[in-house]
C-alpha cells in the first residue's frame, strides 16, 4: 500500500511535505536565534565603543601592580594581568581538587554509615546529611571561616606543634598553619627517578603476578614487593646522593613567620565548607547506589563463600558504581562551580583575582566575564569527559 | 557570586540597551522624575542609610544637591548601593546617572573605563589603621605584616607600590566586600587595615572598641574622591561639575542654608550672579537660573555639608585640612559663575 502511495506524496506541493516543513521551521528558528545573538553582540560592541570601554584583551600583557597572598606559580606586583589569571586558575584548581578528593572520601564513608546496622552510627550520619545539605553553602562558608579564625591565637601566641626531639616543628595561629618548607638539593632528581622506577617495577610485577595467578592459582605478595620497590628504591637513592633535602624552618620575625610554607585559613575554610556540604549529597548518592543492587546479589556472593570485604569489593561496589558515577559527576562539577564563593572568605581564586581585581583595574568587564565563564565551562566539560569515560568502562556490557 | 552576577547583568545591559550614550541624561532624569545615584552601601560620613532608612553623607548630599538643581527637590533621588567592584560597571551600563561613591579620580578610569570625574568633593589619601597594643607608630614599621584590603580599589595598587618602594614585605588579604574586610581585621586575621583615611575614621567608629585602634600618621597616596559620570554627555557632565562649584562658591560668599533667602537681596554682584538674581547662568546648563539657589537651599554650602557629615558636627570629627577653601589654607577652589 505504501509503495502505491509514494508517487502521490512526491507529486504533492512541497508546502505540504512534512520533511520540507520541518527543515524550514528549524532553519527559521536557527536563523532567528543567530540574528538575535549577532544583534546583541553588535549592539554591545557598539555601546562599548561609544563609551570608550575596551573591547579587546590588550591588558593581558600589562603590569598588574597588585599582589596576591597565595600563589602556586611565581607572581609579584610586577607580573602581568595574564600571570594573575594563571595564579587564580591554579588556586581554583587546587581548592577544587582538594575538595573533590575529601568530599568523595567523606561522602562514601557517610553513605555507607547511613546503611549501618548500628542505630547510633546510622542516625548520626542521617542527622549530618539532613542538616548540612539544607543550609545554604555561603552561610556555611562564612560560618567556617569565622569558626576557624576566632579560636586561633595571634601570631605571637602561636600554638607550637613539636616535632622529633621536642623542637618546634610547625605553628598554628590565625594566619594559618605554618610548616617547614622542604628545600630540594641538586641530587634530589635521582630520588624522584628512583620513585618513578619503583612504581613502574611494581606495575610490571602486578601484571606478572595476575597472569601467574590465572595460570597456576598461586598468589604473589604484590603489596610487599610493591612497598619495597616504591619506598625502598627512593630511600637508597636518597642516601646515596647524600640526603639532598633540607627543611626550611619558619622563624617568627616581626608580625609574621618568615620562611616555611603556609596553609591559609581561607583555603581551609573554603575547602572545609565545600567538602562538608558536597559530601552530604555524595553520601545520598552512595546510599542509593548501594541500595539499588538487588539483595540476591549479596546472597549469591555469600552462597559462593565470599566474606564481607571481598563481597563488597567484587560484587556490590562494581554494580553500585554504575548507579553512582553519573550523579557523582554532577557533584564534582558543583564543587568546581561553588568554589567561586571563595571571594567571600578572601581566598584568591579565579573569580576573586581575575573577575575581581583584574576586572576592576582594567575595566574590561565583558571580556573578562566571558573568559571566566569559558574557563569554568572548560573545567566542567573536562571533568565530565573524564567521568563519562570512566562510567563507560564500568557500564554493563550488553551483548 | 553576587558580584559575578552583577557584572554579568552589566554586560547584558550593555548588550540589550539601545545606544543610549548620545541621549541626554538630563532629559532622562527629568522624564523619570528621579535621579539615580550610585552610592556607597554603608560608609559613615559618605553614604549610609540611617535607622529610619534616610541616606546621609557627603556623597549623599552631593546627589541631593544635583537633584535640587535639576528636579527642584532634594528628595527625588534613588540611592543605589554599589560595592567598590561593581560601581563603574553600574555607571557604564546606565544603571546610575551619577556615581558619588568616594571614587578616586585616576587617569585610567577616565581613559579606559569611559568615565569623567566631575570635581573633587573630598581630597583624601590612603592610610593604615592598627591596634594600639601592637605599639606601631609608623607605617614603615609594618614590614612583614598581614594587611586587610578591599578588592577593586586603588588601595590594592597603592599598597603594593608602597611596600615595594620601601623594600618591605606584606601579606595582603583581599575581600570583595568591605564588611568582610572589617570582620577579618576585627578577628586579628590582619595586623592592619588599609583604605582612604576618611574611611578608616568612618569604619573605626563602627568597631567594638574604637579607642583600641589608631590611624597611623602616614598618608601614602593621593586620593581625590570625585563624583563621576559617563563620557559622551557634556551637558550632564557640566551640571554635575557645577553643582560642586556652586557649593564651593556659596561657602566662599558666606551663603548658607539659613541665610540664602536673605542673600538674594545682596548687593555683591558675585552673589547675585550665583543665586540667579542677575543674569541667567542656568540656561546654558539646561537648568533654570535659580539652580544654585536651590542647591544651597536644599543642602547648604560645601562647608556645611562637610561639617554635618564628616566634620565637627559628626561622629568622625575630621578636620577640614586640604578640604578647606583655598583662601583658608585648603585646596578647594571653584571657578567663578559668570
Amino acid at each position: 500500500m505504501s509503495v502505491r502511495a509514494e508517487p502521490a506524496v512526491a507529486k504533492a506541493s512541497p508546502f505540504y511535505d512534512p520533511r520540507v516543513r520541518g527543515f524550514v521551521y528549524q532553519a527559521l528558528l536557527i536563523g532567528t536565534l543567530g540574528w538575535l545573538l549577532y544583534e546583541a553582540a553588535a549592539n554591545a560592541a557598539a555601546n562599548m565603543r561609544a563609551r570608550n570601554i575596551p573591547t579587546n584583551f590588550d591588558f593581558w600583557n600589562k603590569t598588574s601592580g597588585f599582589d596576591i597572598n597565595f600563589t602556586l606559580v611565581p607572581y609579584s606586583a610586577q607580573s602581568t594581568f595574564g600571570d594573575a589569571f594563571w595564579v587564580g586558575l591554579w588556586n581554583t584548581l587546587l581548592v577544587a581538587a582538594v575538595s573533590v578528593v575529601f568530599a568523595t572520601l567523606l561522602g562514601f564513608a557517610v553513605g555507607i554509615a547511613r546503611l549501618s546496622t548500628n542505630w547510633l552510627v546510622a542516625k548520626a550520619a542521617a542527622i549530618y546529611v539532613e542538616s548540612l545539605r539544607n543550609i545554604p553553602l555561603l552561610l556555611q562558608l562564612l560560618f567556617w571561616y569565622n569558626a576557624i579564625l576566632k579560636p586561633l591565637p595571634n601570631v605571637r601566641e602561636s600554638l607550637v606543634i613539636p616535632g622529633l626531639f621536642g623542637a618546634p616543628f610547625a605553628y598554628l595561629n590565625n594566619r594559618g598553619l605554618i610548616l617547614p618548607e622542604p628545600k630540594f638539593g641538586p641530587g634530589f632528581a635521582w630520588t624522584a627517578a628512583a620513585f618513578a622506577l619503583g612504581v613502574a617495577l611494581t606495575a610490571a610485577f602486578a601484571v606478572w603476578a595476575a597472569r601467574a595467578q590465572r595460570l597456576t592459582g598461586a598468589q604473589k605478595p604484590v603489596g610487599l614487593v610493591g612497598l619495597a620497590f616504591v619506598v625502598g628504591l627512593p630511600l637508597i637513592a636518597f642516601f646515596a646522593a647524600g640526603q639532598p633535602l633540607t627543611l626550611d624552618y619558619p622563624v617568627l620575625r616581626g608580625f609574621n613567620f618568615a620562611g616555611g610554607a603556609r596553609v591559609l585559613p581561607e583555603l581551609v575554610a573554603l575547602a572545609l565548607g565545600l567538602v562538608l556540604y558536597t559530601a552530604t549529597f555524595i553520601a545520598e548518592i552512595v546510599r542509593s547506589g548501594i541500595q539499588s543492587v538487588a539483595v540476591g546479589q549479596s546472597e549469591a556472593a555469600r552462597a559462593l563463600g565470599l566474606g564481607t570485604k571481598p563481597m563488597l569489593r567484587l560484587v556490590i561496589i562494581p554494580q553500585a558504581m554504575r548507579v553512582i558515577t553519573p550523579p557523582l559527576t554532577n557533584q564534582f562539577l558543583n564543587i568546581v562551580k561553588n568554589s567561586t564563593l571563595a571571594v567571600f572568605v578572601g581566598y584568591p581564586d579565579l573569580v576573586s583575582v581575575f573577575a575581581g581585581s583584574v576586572l576592576n583595574i582594567t575595566g574590561a568587564a565583558v571580556q573578562i566575564i566571558l573568559a571566566t565563564m569559558a574557563v569554568y565551562l572548560v573545567i566542567s566539560l573536562l571533568t565530565a569527559a573524564v567521568m563519562n569515560a570512566w562510567n563507560n568502562r564500568a557500564m554493563i556490557r550488553e551483548r | 557570586m553576587k558580584h559575578l552576577l552583577f557584572a554579568a547583568l552589566g554586560a547584558a545591559a550593555l548588550a540589550c540597551s539601545a545606544l543610549g550614550a548620545g541621549a541626554a541624561t538630563l532629559d532622562q532624569v527629568k522624564q523619570r522624575g528621579q535621579l539615580a545615584c550610585g552610592s556607597n552601601s554603608g560608609l559613615t560620613g559618605f553614604g549610609l542609610p540611617d535607622d529610619k532608612g534616610q541616606w546621609t553623607g557627603l556623597d549623599v548630599d552631593f546627589c541631593r544637591a544635583v537633584a535640587a538643581a535639576v528636579l527642584n527637590d532634594p528628595a527625588k533621588v534613588k540611592f543605589i548601593p554599589l560595592s567598590a567592584k561593581d560601581r563603574f560597571t553600574a555607571l557604564q551600563s546606565g544603571e546610575v546617572d551619577v556615581l558619588a561613591r568616594n571614587g578616586t579620580w585616576t587617569s585610567s578610569r577616565e581613559s579606559d573605563l569611559g568615565l569623567l570625574f566631575a570635581a573633587v568633593n573630598y581630597y583624601d589619601g590612603q592610610g593604615f589603621m592598627v591596634r594600639k597594643k601592637l605599639n606601631v607608630n609608623s607605617a614603615l614599621e609594618l614590614n612583614g605584616a598581614s594587611i586587610c584590603v578591599q578588592q577593586g580599589t586603588t588601595t590594592e595598587l597603592n599598597l603594593a607600590d608602597y611596600f615595594r618602594s620601601n623594600n618591605m614585605k606584606y601579606e595582603g588579604v583581599v575581600f570583595a566586600d568591605v564588611n568582610e574586610v572589617i570582620k577579618a581585621y576585627d578577628t586579628s586575621r590582619c595586623d592592619a587595615f588599609t583604605t582612604d583615611v576618611s574611611q578608616l575614621y568612618g569604619e573605626r567608629v563602627k568597631l567594638v572598641n574604637p579607642d583600641e585602634h589608631v590611624v597611623l600618621p602616614e598618608v601614602i597616596s593621593k586620593e581625590p574622591l570625585a563624583p563621576a559620570v559617563r563620557q559622551g554627555d557634556d551637558q550632564w557632565f557640566d551640571i554635575v561639575k557645577w553643582t560642586h562649584f556652586a557649593m564651593i562658591n556659596a561657602e566662599e560668599f558666606g551663603i548658607t542654608k539659613a541665610n540664602v533667602d536673605e542673600k538674594l537681596k545682596s548687593d555683591d554682584p558675585g552673589v547675585r550672579r550665583l543665586l540667579g538674581v542677575e543674569g541667567d547662568f542656568g540656561k546654558g546648563l539646561g537648568l533654570t537660573k535659580d539652580w544654585a539657589y536651590r542647591i544651597v537651599k536644599a543642602v547648604g554650602n560645601y562647608g556645611e555639608a562637610f561639617e554635618r557629615n564628616v566634620g565637627q558636627g559628626s561622629k568622625l570629627k575630621i578636620a577640614r585640612g586640604l578640604n578647606n577653601l583655598w583662601n583658608k589654607g585648603g585646596i578647594q577652589y571653584a571657578p567663578p559663575v559668570r
